[in-house]
């Protein structure tokens, strides 16, 4: 991603016909596609808005299977999930609660690797420079299981599991994202100090994937460390992978680094399905409906969704398209120091396409 | 008066009604940094008298703790402790000297408070956070075992009694500084009822407080507004594992655990500690930065009530630090321990 989006910023007509440009198809495979979508609630329907709208200008040939209303108690709307490979999700929360229900997406379709990016744009006005960081989460165990329970009064016991399957294939996800992606180093973050059998298992994992991937540096570090050295230096960072609970702390803060949450980008993705959305998923219910909210973290995860379906050439476009709009033409919703609208920012980001 | 001050610096001043705090100095550049501390808190004339006792390296109890129990006993006679850095044995058969202190003396919170100190420059002015961590239970309770080949669980033990005692603490300690914000840090969505538990023990707390602003944040949130925005932060409190997390990255903030004070709180008795490592390749060198031990020292002496010693060292340390002229190496400057302990030192 790094690579693409670094060729295609330096708009260069000597690169119209490059190389990287050009995708060899298999005959038929720009036939249309079938990609479910959410809107969900809230800031959802203003930003898959946002979304469509480019994918139309831009011809790209998905069709959206709308989902309106869609309820994980429904048994019939639950199955027509299974439909389509890849569902593109904006914002999903039950009333009156402040963060989203996507972890039900998770364990229904078991889609276990959730990645973030997290890159610094030139555009916004941020601490560190130049961070490139991908961080891989196991997405369906660890602290997440949700088996509680009272033992004595007062007394609680929440059961943090950890499996030697969930830490391998994790692990393997990583790696071979590290090795498809062109990536030097896998960083795994744990607290097998302390927790020795749990964190110890994943590490473990950790350690036997990497033997086959000798290319490829591989460290461990300690999560207290880890969100140190985050604030502190993060281009030392380059792939992380690491358990659920971590996986939420760290792509928070990598967020927090690179210019909030309107930019991070999120894909979960399991062996038969995948889900594409925002990467922080805070439901935004004090913006939604004024057109304010930034389309942008929607938009880069719609093209992770157009890598993962094969159509880089669409999400390079797009990727440029937005960052043309927030560096050259410097014009940026509110949470990122601007004050275009969220329609103003999506017409902006066709005018650029256009170029 | 004074001659005979300046003649006794250098060794256990038998003086009357000195109160007495236990020193840790530890290994590596410990000794150097506790040095520089002593140094600089008999030029200061602080009114404390101090008794050195060590951490050892093999185990001297039957519970394989480092430290002898007549060492635990005085500690909590003597009610207050600083501590160094120390080296981690290797092999088994030990517990950690943490573990130990924090069972043993049931040292129940630990407390970290993270300035922006002037002189030292980091992507993020104008931190003042302080963050309070449950340290006796919760993730950290060492209870795991394998199920199954392949399936290992960790309990995490959370408890009314312990939620209630760090909570209390956060909101006096709050009160006693004068913080206007206290915020509890949690995952109740995920962990419902063991952080709703947490969650619901602050709240019931912070009704005595009406003067105090609460409120609760999970904590990933948190995590992001700290590595986004961490000015509008103030008091933080909450669970052990999420403190740790939490603890390091606002030290982080501010420059690293160099610079940054700690103290564990118990009922009994409090250790203050500088909680960074005993860089090996620079003990012994008069190389050492020693104001993490400092400013932990300067904590103590606020909760010896020994206010105007301790704001004394305090303005002169931060003074030091950023007019930059005598800075150690860690800090990008060339002086010696000594040499930015005597600019403390004339300073006072």
């Amino acid at each position: 991603m790094r690579n693409c989006i670094r060729s295609a910023f330096r708009q260069n007509p000597q690169l119209r016909g490059a190389w990287s440009q050009n995708y060899l198809q298999k005959p038929g495979e720009g036939a249309l596609k079938n990609v479910t979508l959410i809107p969900g609630v809230g800031i959802g329907p203003e930003i898959t808005n946002s979304v469509r709208t480019i994918f139309e200008a831009l011809h790209v040939p998905i069709k959206f299977d709308v989902l309106d209303n869609f309820n994980f108690e429904n048994d019939e709307s639950k199955k027509q999930l299974r439909k389509n490979e890849c569902i593109l999700l904006g914002v999903m929360t039950e009333k009156n609660q402040k963060y989203t229900d996507n972890y039900k997406f998770y364990k229904y379709l078991d889609l276990y690797s959730n990645i973030t990016f997290a890159f610094s744009f030139d555009g916004i006005v941020q601490r560190h420079n130049n961070t490139d960081i991908v961080v891989i989460r196991e997405n369906t165990e660890g602290e997440y299981s949700g088996v509680e329970h009272e033992v004595y009064p007062g007394v609680v016991e929440s059961i943090k599991v950890t499996t030697k399957q969930a830490s391998l294939r994790i692990a393997e996800y990583a790696f071979e994202f590290a090795h498809l992606s062109g990536r030097k180093k896998v960083t795994a973050v744990h607290k097998a100090n302390i927790m020795k059998l749990v964190d110890g298992l994943f590490l473990q994992a950790c350690r036997e994937v990497s033997q086959r991937y000798s290319f490829i540096k591989y460290e461990e570090m300690i999560i207290d460390n880890c969100c140190m050295q985050l604030v502190k230096n993060p281009t030392q960072f380059d792939v992380m992978v690491m358990p659920n609970l971590y996986g939420s702390i760290v792509q928070n803060v990598v967020a927090g680094i690179t210019g909030g949450v309107g930019m991070a980008a999120g894909a979960s993705i399991g062996k038969d399905h995948a889900l594409f959305s925002q990467g922080c998923r805070h439901t935004g219910t004090d913006i939604a409906g004024k057109n304010i909210v930034n389309p942008s973290a929607m938009l880069v995860s719609s093209t992770l969704l157009l890598r993962h379906l094969g159509l880089p050439n669409f999400a390079d476009q797009i990727c440029r398209a937005v960052q043309n709009t927030i560096q050259v033409k410097n014009i940026k919703t509110k949470d990122i120091g601007g004050n275009a609208t969220t329609d103003q920012f999506t017409n902006e980001v066709i005018k650029s396409l256009a170029k | 008066m004074n001659i005979i001050r300046k003649a006794s610096t250098t060794i256990l001043r038998p003086q009357f009604n000195y109160q007495k705090v236990i020193l840790f100095p530890g290994d590596g550049i410990g000794p150097e940094i506790s040095k520089a501390v002593i140094d600089i808190f008999d030029a200061a004339k602080v009114p404390i008298e101090w008794e050195f006792h060590e951490i050892h390296k093999k185990r001297v109890t039957e519970q394989g703790d480092l430290i002898t129990e007549d060492t635990l006993k005085q500690v909590k006679a003597l009610k207050y402790a600083l501590k160094g850095p120390f080296e981690t044995p290797i092999g088994k058969g030990y517990r950690s000297i943490n573990v130990t202190l924090r069972k043993r003396l049931q040292l129940f919170a630990n407390v970290r408070p993270c300035k922006s100190i002037k002189g030292v420059k980091t992507p993020y002015p104008g931190v003042d956070v302080v963050t309070i961590r449950e340290n006796t239970e919760g993730e950290y309770s060492g209870l795991e075992h394998e199920v199954v080949p392949g399936v290992v669980e960790n309990l995490k033990i959370v408890s009314y009694n312990a939620c209630q005692n760090i909570a209390q603490y956060a909101f006096e300690f709050a009160r006693a500084n004068n913080r206007k914000q206290v915020v509890a840090c949690h995952k109740a969505g995920v962990m419902k009822q063991g952080d709703g538990l947490f969650l619901k023990v602050c709240d019931d707390v912070a009704k005595n407080y009406p003067e105090i602003e609460f409120s609760e944040e999970q904590i990933d949130t948190m995590a992001f507004k700290l590595a986004n925005d961490p000015t509008k932060i103030d008091v933080m409190v909450m669970p052990n594992l999420y403190g740790d997390i939490v603890s390091d990255l606002c030290a982080g903030l501010i420059g690293g655990l160099g610079l940054t004070a700690s103290g564990n709180i118990g009922k009994d008795c409090e250790v203050y500690e500088a909680v960074h490592g005993t860089a090996p390749d620079i003990a012994g060198k008069n190389l050492a930065n020693p104001t993490a031990l400092l400013l932990s020292g300067i904590m103590m002496l606020k909760a010896m009530k020994l206010n105007d010693y301790a704001n004394r060292i305090e303005t002169a340390t931060y003074s030091v630090l950023e007019e930059g002229r005598f800075l150690t190496g860690d800090l990008g400057g060339k002086s010696t321990t000594t040499d930015y302990t005597k600019a403390i030192i004339d300073k006072l």
